[in-house]
């Protein structure tokens, strides 16, 4: 801009005859005036614009901004609570689910035991029935033994006495075997 | 901020100031005060700067923010949490005051480091009257809240009670130098690094320096990157202090 030409006319008292300036331009009161009146003007201007637009915007913004990011703290924390609330009901779940199945376990020990009882007694009584029976049967058979012996006695002590040429009285011989099986 | 400052004669001519000077943008002539200059029209396209970024940029609302909503949060949680810090929770309510200190002076030091660009903050014209104002409402304001008891901003019940006249004749000149460091510094700071870079660039023209005068440029270009962020924001720490001492005047 310095090489620019510059009229004539406004070669004065601020600018030489070549164009170039006379001293320093800013002290140049012919210019002051000029630059004042613009000046207060462009300070009413952004004066304006900042005060009815600008700040209240931006301030408004920037409390929206503080606002959301309190609210939103508020909510984590809220939710930490919330998540450490769960966790607390979760490990008490699990404590109960566990107790309900020592419960279940316990249960089922002392139900399959009183059946088990059972069947041991059930089992123990037939055993004992089928031993008394057994028992018994045993008795017969050595009662019935005991019998077949006196009469076998008998009878072979009548044949031995047969033929050793006796005459065997059958009483006395019954009467002598009773006595003999007895001592 | 252009580069074509060799002279029509084939030497080394300097312009540096050149770029500073405020011509109509449409034609020629006289400049009034109405007139639509160079200056008028990088104040308007700082104004742009702001419109764009601060409500184009958060026209979403989002509560996740784009990139242009995130910087637009940024530059106001930057000035909003410097007011808070220095002036307190009464300091609030000039919130909306020093953003818009802020805003255009970031604004209009940025787009003056487009190459060819005007930057108005390098005018004296521009910077006095943003310190004027913080000065005169910071005085005004200070009466208005404290009554005559704002005096006792000058009067350091802290010290002997010897030394305070004269404390109090220091404090006084430091605080009506206020406006003048104020107003220098920002437009300073500005204008020397633009008047640099156009001192390397006229030696750009020699071929034997060239290389150096580009490197020189480049150097001074990200210097004036951080000098534009650093004096807004300079300018605008120094409103909230003044600001402050109006609102709590006692040491």
């Amino acid at each position: 801009m310095a090489t620019e030409p510059i009229d004539i006319e406004m070669a004065g008292t601020c600018v030489g005859p070549n164009g170039s300036a006379i001293g320093m331009p800013q002290l140049c009161f012919d210019w002051w005036g000029n630059q004042i009146f613009w000046l207060v003007l462009a300070l009413i201007a952004i004066y304006l614009i900042l005060s009815r637009v600008a700040l209240p915007r931006i301030g408004a913004v920037l409390a929206e901004r503080t606002g959301t990011i309190t609210n939103d703290i508020a909510a984590a924390e809220d939710l930490k609570a919330k998540a450490v609330e769960a966790e607390a009901a979760y490990d008490k779940a699990l404590l109960d689910a566990r107790a309900e199945a020592q419960r279940i376990v316990a249960d089922a020990k002392a139900e399959i035991k009183g059946d088990l009882d059972v069947a041991i007694a059930k089992a123990d009584a037939e055993i004992a029935a089928k031993s008394a029976e057994s028992e018994k049967a045993i008795a017969d058979i050595r009662a019935s033994a005991l019998e077949n012996v006196a009469v076998v006695a008998k009878d072979t002590a009548k044949e031995i006495v047969a033929a050793l040429g006796g005459k065997a009285d059958a009483k006395t011989i019954n009467a002598a075997v009773t006595a003999r099986m007895k001592g | 901020m252009a580069t074509d400052t060799s002279g029509a004669e084939g030497g080394l001519v300097f312009h540096p100031m050149d770029q500073f000077i405020i011509k109509p943008f449409f034609g020629s002539g006289e400049v009034a005060w109405y007139t639509v200059t160079n200056a008028t029209v990088w104040m308007f396209l700082a104004v742009i700067a702001v419109f764009l970024l601060l409500v184009v940029g958060s026209s979403k609302r989002a509560v996740v923010p784009s990139r242009m909503q995130s910087v637009a949060e940024l530059a106001y949680g930057f000035v909003y949490k410097m007011v808070e810090d220095i002036c307190g929770k009464e300091g609030v309510k000039y919130f909306p005051y020093i953003m818009t200190l802020f805003m255009f002076i970031v604004c209009a030091n940025f787009l003056g480091l487009i190459p060819t660009a005007f930057t108005p903050t390098s005018h004296f014209a521009v910077t006095v009257v943003l310190a004027l104002a913080v000065f005169l409402t910071v005085t005004v304001l200070g009466f208005v809240k404290n009554g005559a008891s704002f005096l006792s901003l000058f009067w350091v019940s802290s010290a002997p009670l010897a030394l305070r006249p004269i404390l109090a004749l220091i404090e006084l000149i430091s605080y009506f130098v206020r406006p003048v460091s104020h107003s220098i510094r920002l437009a300073g700071n500005v204008m020397a690094g633009h008047a640099v870079i156009k001192v390397f660039a006229g030696f750009a023209a020699l071929l034997a320096v060239s290389p150096i005068a580009i490197l020189g440029i480049t150097a001074m270009y990200g210097l004036e990157v951080l000098v534009s962020f650093i004096q807004a924001y300079v300018f605008t720490i120094l409103t909230c202090v003044y600001l402050k001492d109006a609102l709590h005047p006692h040491h």
